[in-house]
């Protein structure tokens, strides 16, 4: 490396430390505290000053590893060995995968803890694989995913708890009406590409949000609905002193009565809905809609000459991408028995975005590890509390400097011809 | 066949074809050449129906067209090769083609329709599992010109597919034009700014200058006027 390179990162880094200082200095050094009476003023430099030199020193690393690719190579060297093994063996993976998925509430060190954080990450692996026939299959950046998610939960709600229905006619109708307000987001925006289409999706997550917040008669408000039924498994529900006459799982089964009958039985739902998702998806994709989603995020201007219909292509995207954030919604609903608009803000649109972007877009298993990772690292640092959304940015800044394109970049082509297999 | 009367395409306030009348007959290669900004590829994309004409008509077999959606057009048999090839850079040529066979009933002669273009570009037989974007630029525009093929036309809109390749694969491009002309009877309009090329192979040709029509004839009458000549090939002088 050249003199007048460390030179210059050297300097960098002392820029960055600069602008790490005019964020961190009034932030962290000037914490407020309340004694007696109002509020005084108690600095903390020293944080401020750790804080920075963490900074200075990271940048400066990052620059001398750019500049001086040999250097650092045991992180690429690890991340390319690491995605060629996930991508030459995809298919074992997946079926490893799907197998731990399968025996994983019977493992002895599984306890109710661990499932209830496997049932959020497969509901969010379940939101990713929806959200990326939108994003990543149709190249249209939805930023307010979480709105058809809230559709659908509140539709499973509000029809459950009106009409009494069960969990398996219910979910197919929330899984419609998701689908219908993901064309009607669909028609404004079949015009916008980009930046533009982002900002008018991510209003529309709001307004479905503040909707459910003022719409007092029907969604009750901040107040929520609470008493969603819970789901039985095919008419047995799951209760520990069943009703007059009534079979429940634990007495049809003869089995003791316990708690985590349901939380397998959710596990198992969410579970089947996310390779349904999968399935799906990996089916259409070799289908001529599937196709033409990928051709419209190619090029749409020779898609029209070729003949497919930008809108329709558009419209179908949304709506299944949609119905599916639909199907996790009622989903969630059933399993949370309460649901308000606080569930369903923005930062949940923002997390499901980054499970597709940086599993790699359009990488069915890059959303699986993306999802595991992200929720997981939040769930490890649960216990530091305010800091957890410090672990959750710092490892999507890691992703991005380390893997760029995500963790699985590369997309597969969905025809082979024989003989074509490595 | 295609008769285009009196066709005028606006951009915003921007007037980018001055009422153009062009007759494209059943069989026939027609060239139009003409400059940089005379508004060729407007013409091309009005007929596909991606720009709409503000006046005039567009007539396909009797039937007024210029109000339709491209996707419809193309049912009709009208399909349009791109300027700059515009293929799928990261799907693979074997998907490409099968997105051209998109509005061909959803690809029921696949099989057979893709080996036509297999036999008439063998390069893309050899490719078929490579990505687009990672063939040649000759390579994309025999891709391109495949794809179209793959819906079945019967009018075949080229956008200057000489643009940017290499001169001996223009060569076997132009041949590869003229025998999809000739054996699949596909009538051909060529957009081109290669005039020499375009007007050897036409049967007529028109030039475009400003939006406007102004000199039409056979090809070889075209080749041999001195404007033509002086403005569009190399070696004339204008009197």
């Amino acid at each position: 490396m050249q003199k007048q390179d460390i030179i210059k990162s050297f300097k960098d880094s002392l820029f960055t430390g600069l602008i790490a200082l005019a964020l961190f200095g009034p932030i962290v050094g000037l914490r407020t505290a309340s004694k007696g009476e109002g509020l005084f003023i108690t600095p903390q430099w020293g944080v401020v000053f750790l804080l920075v030199g963490l900074c200075i020193l990271g940048r400066f690393l990052i620059n001398i590893n750019s500049a001086r690719r040999t250097e650092f190579k045991i992180f690429s060297t690890l991340s390319s060995k690491f995605s060629s093994i996930t991508e030459d063996k995809a298919k074992h993976f997946a079926i490893t995968g799907i197998l731990f998925a399968v025996v994983f509430p019977f493992l002895p060190f599984t306890d109710r803890y661990f499932m209830d954080v496997a049932i959020m990450i497969l509901t969010y692996i379940m939101l990713g694989w929806g959200l990326n026939i939108v994003v990543g299959l149709a190249g249209l950046l939805d930023l307010g995913y979480v709105a058809f998610y809230a559709v659908g939960a509140y539709s499973y709600a509000l029809i459950a708890t009106t009409f009494g229905w069960s969990f398996w006619i219910c979910l197919p109708l929330a899984g419609l009406f998701a689908a219908f307000f993901g064309i009607l987001l669909g028609f404004p925006v079949l015009r916008l590409r980009g930046d533009y289409l982002a900002i008018v999706t991510l209003g529309f997550g709001e307004i479905i949000r503040i909707i459910l917040i003022n719409w007092y008669e029907v969604t009750n408000g901040p107040d929520g609905i609470t008493g969603i039924p819970r789901p039985s498994f095919f008419g047995l529900p799951f209760k520990r002193s069943p009703d007059e006459g009534e079979m429940s799982f634990h007495t049809f089964f003869g089995l003791e009565y316990s708690t985590m009958h349901r939380i397998i039985f959710l596990y198992y739902l969410i579970l089947v809905l996310a390779l349904i998702t999968n399935y799906f998806t990996l089916k259409i994709r070799k289908l001529p809609v599937g196709r033409a989603w990928e051709a419209l995020r190619e090029d749409e201007i020779a898609c029209k000459s070729l003949g497919v219909n930008p809108t329709n292509t558009k419209l179908t995207a949304f709506a299944i991408g949609a119905m599916f954030g639909g199907f996790a919604g009622s989903f969630f609903a059933t399993r949370q028995a309460f649901i308000s608009p606080e569930s369903f803000t923005f930062i949940e649109s923002a997390i499901i975005v980054a499970i597709v972007v940086l599993g790699g877009m359009g990488s069915q298993t890059g959303v699986v590890l993306a999802s595991i990772f992200l929720i997981g690292i939040t769930e490890i640092f649960r216990d530091l509390e305010q800091y957890r959304m410090i672990a959750f940015g710092g490892a999507m800044v890691l992703i991005m400097v380390f893997k760029p394109k995500g963790i699985l970049a590369n997309r597969k082509p969905t025809i082979l011809m024989h003989g074509d297999k490595k | 066949m295609l008769k285009i009367s009196n066709v005028e395409t606006f951009y915003g306030k921007i007037q980018a074809l001055r009422g153009v009348d062009i007759d494209v007959n059943d069989g026939e290669i027609v060239s139009l050449i003409g400059s940089n900004g005379a508004g060729k590829s407007t013409l091309l994309m009005t007929i596909s129906g991606v720009n709409k004409a503000r006046n005039g008509n567009i007539t396909f077999n009797g039937e007024r067209i210029e109000n339709r959606d491209p996707h419809k057009i193309v049912d009709l048999g009208i399909c349009q090769v791109p300027e700059g090839r515009r293929i799928f850079s990261r799907l693979t040529v074997e998907e490409n083609l099968r997105l051209g066979a998109y509005t061909n009933e959803l690809g029921k002669h696949f099989e057979t329709d893709i080996k036509e273009v297999y036999d008439l570009f063998p390069v893309l037989s050899d490719r078929k599992t490579q990505r687009g974007g990672t063939l040649s630029g000759g390579e994309q525009q025999m891709l391109a010109i495949g794809r179209a093929l793959m819906s079945k036309p019967k009018v075949l809109l080229l956008d200057e597919p000489s643009l940017g390749i290499a001169p001996k694969l223009v060569n076997q491009i132009f041949a590869s034009i003229k025998n999809i002309n000739k054996e699949k009877n596909v009538t051909i309009f060529l957009v081109e700014q290669n005039a020499k090329k375009a007007l050897e192979l036409a049967d007529r040709a028109y030039v475009l200058v400003n939006g406007k029509v102004t000199i039409m004839g056979s090809g070889q009458d075209l080749l041999k006027n001195k404007d033509i000549q002086a403005a569009y090939l190399e070696g004339g002088t204008k009197n």
